[in-house]
């Protein structure tokens, strides 16, 4: 039965459906549970978070994964299962310290001051979400000021900063020299994207890690992680 | 099932109402002076018979001038059916034209002498030894049976082929002018279960071919209600002229009722008057008088408005399928015939250039896009033609299917209705109130429903175009899918009772 | 005769410019306007003759002259094949007018020249071309038109035994003719007394060796080519 239940957020997660309005990606599916109900209902069947997680979610989202590669699946459905995976986690938070799980941490993510671009932000989010972290969106057009404080009464594991325009690059070092000037650099990771920005630029600026796109966003935050564990 | 082709619901046009009223008169006008000259004695007893008038004209070939006065020719076009069915060895392939619905099949063609080969040798930078390159190298050579069958056996695969025409001429040793055709026409429909089209090399075959369709059809009856075959008959030579041998091939082909494209290829400049208004009344008094003769000689006889107007290309004299202006005249006649209510035969997508490419690629898409906006029902020629159409390039063909593709989906109708818009309002509504304002969600459901159209697919990665590669390696793909060959029992039916058939064609006894 | 020296100038000068012009008669406008109304190449061959100009000083200076210059524009392409068709049609109908005054002077034209497209074929355009530019070029163009039966053309060597014998096929079915024609020649011991030019879209160098022809020409002017070279 638990078992049950498992597989069935699994094919949620792939299908990518959040509540069971969702249509999903084969037919026939309104009206079966979505992720939220199936994980609101999973604790009183006797699964554990961890496995709520891990082979549930996580699973689903392996899977999503691979079919994404084989070409099977496009951003939209990926950022579907994404989706439905942050949903899930939201219902699950406020167990999370009841049962003494460590989440993967928190990012604070946000556009630059003086740039509006933020559909690339907005993907970055939605898959660190469905990676399993929380994420904390700014917004658009963030004043260094405000993304400062943010890390401060935060205190996030990472912060991402996105900018899409020559112009607006340059907000991404005045961050970090703000967040020196503050003392608080040490205790964030750094990661930055957008169209203009590179490997180079990143470190030209003291920025720890470069996403050029929403995966690799994910895979630079999981090295930075398991580099901050050793 | 029929296939289904694409409709094109408001067809683009070049002529108003008057201009093409003024065509027709002005094609009634040349039918009766000067009228017609044929090389063809029955066709000159058919049409007196009916009232043409006739002159014997003195030379060193026999031939009549004709005058087909309008009542005739009016007379032909009530006969003519408005549907034109052509049938397939797979029904499903079906097609059905309709004169007055623009609904576009696109079809491969035509016979031409050379094959071209496709090959990938690597090249070596100079200034950086460790950098290769793989150069797409096309070799010319004469077409084979071999060829016609694996031209066909392709063509089974694009999705978008709707119907066959054989591409390439037979040339080899062993194939002569007497069993020519046996062969082209075994070659394509046992490697193709699309309607098949081709001409006729010679009209003592015809009655060979025609009992091959029953065959494989099953039976004379079957092959009326299903034909699999038609013929295409340029029995016209502009200016105004019934050749002598064509002829006697479309009076045949009329008399056994199978569809028949009634073919005129005038060339502005030489064979017809360069200017617009010139060659289209020419041609529209060609292709009736075509279309005249066969309703004569069977009344209802199934027939295609066939034009293949091109313009001259002014360095050569030859046919210019490249230039802009013979795109215009296509499109002017389907316009005409479907003022007429006929199915039309027209072409695109011939490029002047010997080579796939960017020139190819221009000229070709140039007048596939525009010529298929005005709705012809059979578009031929479309698929791998190079070289003012004496080239046939698989590879080409192949990457004319992905354009069609393009095409096909460009032509469809937009959705634009009231619970269509009440659906999007209530899109808009809600995502405008969610922090991300994306509306990728929505995208979903449409994601495979054929709805969004895909990204060109043989796209390379990096600053190294692969298009020709990619598209070699589909090419590969499509050859080793396997095709419905015609089955055991009727191929040694067809062998037997059909004389010239090349052995090496009888996939059954292969090896033995 | 001062005079007479500077008018028969004049006149060679002028037919030279309406042969550049492809103007044959008055009626024709030409490349241009320049020269709408005055005489053409017809009237002022007539001219010329009538003033006593000897028909090879018309021919070198006035006509080949003229047609030099426009094979010169059409290899730099501002000429197209209607200009230079129209150019070499203007000089055929100066050979027509003179053909009596030459035969009379005893001067040797370039040749007899037959041509026709063979048994079964009706494709006659680049037939046409050709005959007409050899024309232009001087040569004496016999054209004995389409779907000649063998036997007309070998009688037509027999009877009017031309230099040159061109032939046209344009269907892989009818190239076969071809060396037909040429069987019979030699059956009928006429083989030596022509030159067999053929070309087609149809037919190659190859397959111009197989048959036994003298020349393959890809198109008109290398048949002008290949005669020139005999
Ligand atoms: C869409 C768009 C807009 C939209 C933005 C809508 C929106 N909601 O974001 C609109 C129309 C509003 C817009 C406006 C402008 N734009 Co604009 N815009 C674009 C465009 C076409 C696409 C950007 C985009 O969304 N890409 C799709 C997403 C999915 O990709 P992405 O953003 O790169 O994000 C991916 C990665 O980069 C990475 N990533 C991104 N951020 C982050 C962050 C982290 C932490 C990580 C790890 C990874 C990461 O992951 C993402 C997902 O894969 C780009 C062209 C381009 N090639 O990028 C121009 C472009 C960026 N815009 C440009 C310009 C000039 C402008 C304007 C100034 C135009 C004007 N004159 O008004 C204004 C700027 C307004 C402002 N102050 O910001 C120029 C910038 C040139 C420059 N000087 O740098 C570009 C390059 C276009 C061009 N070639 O001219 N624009
Ligand atoms: C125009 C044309 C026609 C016109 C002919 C009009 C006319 N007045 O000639 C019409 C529409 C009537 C026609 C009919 C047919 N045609 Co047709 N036609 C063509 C086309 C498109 C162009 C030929 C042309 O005029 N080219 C322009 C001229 C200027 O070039 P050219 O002829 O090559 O001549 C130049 C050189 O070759 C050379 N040259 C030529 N002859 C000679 C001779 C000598 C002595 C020399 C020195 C040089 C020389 O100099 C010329 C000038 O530069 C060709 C395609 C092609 N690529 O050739 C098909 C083509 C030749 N036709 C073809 C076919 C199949 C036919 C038909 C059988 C169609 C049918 N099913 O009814 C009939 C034939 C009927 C018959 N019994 O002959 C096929 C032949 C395939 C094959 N089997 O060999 C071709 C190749 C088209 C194709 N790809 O399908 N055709």
């Amino acid at each position: 039965m638990p078992e049950d239940i498992i597989s069935l957020i699994q094919e949620s997660v792939i299908q990518g459906r959040i509540t069971k309005d969702d249509e999903g990606m084969d037919e026939g599916m309104i009206g079966q549970p979505g992720v939220t109900e199936l994980v609101e209902r999973a604790p009183a069947s006797g699964l554990s978070i961890q496995n709520i997680i891990t082979k549930g979610l996580s699973g689903g989202m392996n899977i999503v994964g691979q079919k994404f590669e084989a070409g099977e699946y496009f951003i939209p459905d990926m950022l579907a299962s994404a989706e439905a995976v942050s949903a899930a986690m939201k219902i699950l938070q406020p167990r999370f310290a009841a049962s003494n799980i460590k989440t993967k941490g928190t990012i604070i993510v946000a556009t630059v001051k003086d740039d509006l671009h933020d559909i690339g932000k907005n993907i970055v989010s939605i898959l660190l979400r469905g990676a399993g972290y929380t994420v904390k969106d700014l917004g658009n057009n963030i004043d260094t000021q405000v993304i400062v404080d943010a890390v401060r009464e935060e205190k996030p594991q990472f912060l991402g900063l996105s900018a899409l325009l020559t112009s607006t690059m340059a907000r991404m070092a005045d961050v970090i020299q703000m967040l020196e000037e503050n003392g608080l650099r040490d205790q964030v990771k750094i990661i930055v994207g957008g169209a203009p920005v590179s490997e180079e630029f990143a470190k030209s600026i003291g920025a720890d890690g470069y996403g050029a796109d929403g995966f690799q966003a994910i895979a630079v935050v999981e090295d930075l992680a398991s580099g901050t564990e050793s | 099932m029929p296939r289904e082709g694409i409709l094109v619901d408001r067809p683009y046009e070049r002529l108003t109402r008057e201009q093409v009223e003024l065509i027709h008169q002005v094609s009634m006008q040349i039918l009766t002076d000067p009228g017609l000259i044929s090389f063809n004695r029955e066709a000159v007893d058919i049409l007196h018979s009916h009232g043409a008038a006739v002159e014997s004209i003195a030379g060193d070939h026999q031939s009549w001038q004709v005058k087909i006065p309008e009542q005739l020719v009016l007379k032909a076009l009530d006969t003519a059916p408005r549907i034109v069915k052509l049938g397939a060895r797979n029904p499903d392939n079906t097609l059905i034209m309709h004169g007055d619905e623009p609904r576009v099949y696109f079809i491969t063609g035509s016979e031409t002498n050379i094959w071209l080969d496709v090959d990938f040798p690597i090249y070596v930078s100079k200034a950086d030894p460790t950098r290769e390159i793989r150069v797409p190298e096309f070799k010319p050579r004469r077409g084979t049976v071999d060829d016609l069958c694996q031209s066909a056996h392709v063509c089974e695969h694009l999705e978008m082929a709707d119907g066959y025409i054989r591409t390439v001429n037979i040339q080899d040793r062993d194939i002569t002018e007497d069993n020519k055709d046996v062969n082209k026409f075994f070659a394509s429909l046992n490697n193709n279960t699309k309607h098949f089209m081709s001409g006729l090399t010679s009209l003592k075959q015809l009655d060979n071919v025609v009992r091959m369709a029953e065959l494989v059809a099953g039976g004379k009856k079957a092959l009326e209600d299903n034909p699999i075959i038609s013929f295409i008959t340029c029995l016209v030579k502009s200016p105004l002229q019934f050749v002598d041998d064509t002829t006697a091939t479309f009076i045949e082909v009329c008399r056994r009722g199978l569809p028949v494209a009634v073919s005129s290829s005038p060339q502005a400049g030489t064979t017809a008057p360069i200017k617009e208004a010139g060659i289209i009344a020419q041609i529209n008094a060609e292709v009736l008088a075509g279309i005249t003769l066969g309703q004569l000689v069977k009344p209802g006889t199934p027939v295609l408005y066939g034009s293949v107007p091109v313009r001259a290309r002014m360095d050569t004299l030859g046919d210019s399928y490249g230039s802009v202006e013979t795109s215009q005249y296509n499109i002017d006649c389907v316009q005409m015939a479907r003022f007429y209510g006929i199915p039309n035969y027209s072409t695109s997508g011939v490029c002047d250039t010997k080579i796939p490419g960017q020139q190819s690629s221009i000229e070709r898409l140039f007048s596939d896009i525009v010529v298929a906006m005005s709705g012809p029902q059979y578009l031929h020629c479309a698929f791998g033609l190079l070289d003012c159409n004496s080239v046939f390039c698989l590879l080409q063909a192949v990457l004319d299917d992905a354009h069609f593709k393009m095409i096909k989906f460009f032509l469809r109708q937009p959705r634009i209705d009231q619970p269509e818009m009440e659906a999007v309002l209530k899109q808009i509504r809600a995502v405008v109130t969610t922090p991300q304002k994306l509306y990728i969600g929505y995208i979903r459901p449409l994601l495979r429903s054929g709805e969004i159209s895909g990204i060109y697919p043989f796209e390379g990665s990096g600053e190294t175009d692969d298009v020709f590669e990619l598209a070699y390696e589909r090419m590969k793909e499509l050859l080793a899918r396997p095709v419905e060959h015609i089955d055991r029992e009727t191929t040694s039916r067809i062998f037997e009772e059909i004389p010239g058939i090349l052995p090496r064609l009888n996939i059954y006894e292969r090896g033995s | 005769m001062k005079g007479g020296v500077s008018v028969s100038k004049d006149i060679i000068a002028t037919i030279k410019e309406n042969v550049i012009q492809g103007r044959k008669t008055q009626e024709d406008v030409g490349i241009d306007d320049s020269l709408a109304g005055t005489a053409g190449v017809v009237e002022l061959t007539q001219q010329a003759l009538g003033k006593n100009i000897s028909p090879q000083v018309i021919i070198t200076d006035g006509l080949t002259a003229g047609m030099q210059v426009v094979g010169e524009r059409f290899s730099t392409k501002e000429y197209f094949i209607p200009d230079m068709l129209a150019s070499a049609e203007a000089v055929g109908a100066a050979m027509d007018i003179m053909k009596p005054a030459l035969e009379s002077a005893n001067v040797e034209t370039k040749g007899k020249f037959a041509i026709a497209t063979v048994k079964g074929d009706i494709h006659d355009i680049g037939k046409n071309i050709v005959a007409i530019l050899l024309k232009g070029s001087g040569y004496e163009v016999h054209d004995l038109g389409i779907d000649v039966p063998t036997e007309k053309v070998v009688e037509f060597v027999r009877e009017e035994k031309p230099g040159y014998l061109g032939l046209s096929a344009l269907l892989t079915t009818t190239m076969t003719e071809m060396g037909v024609v040429i069987k019979a020649l030699e059956e009928n011991k006429l083989r030596s007394s022509v030159k067999v030019l053929i070309g087609g879209a149809a037919v190659s160098e190859e397959f111009a060796q197989e048959i036994g022809a003298d020349a393959y020409c890809v198109d008109a002017f290398d048949a002008v080519r290949v005669l020139e070279g005999y």
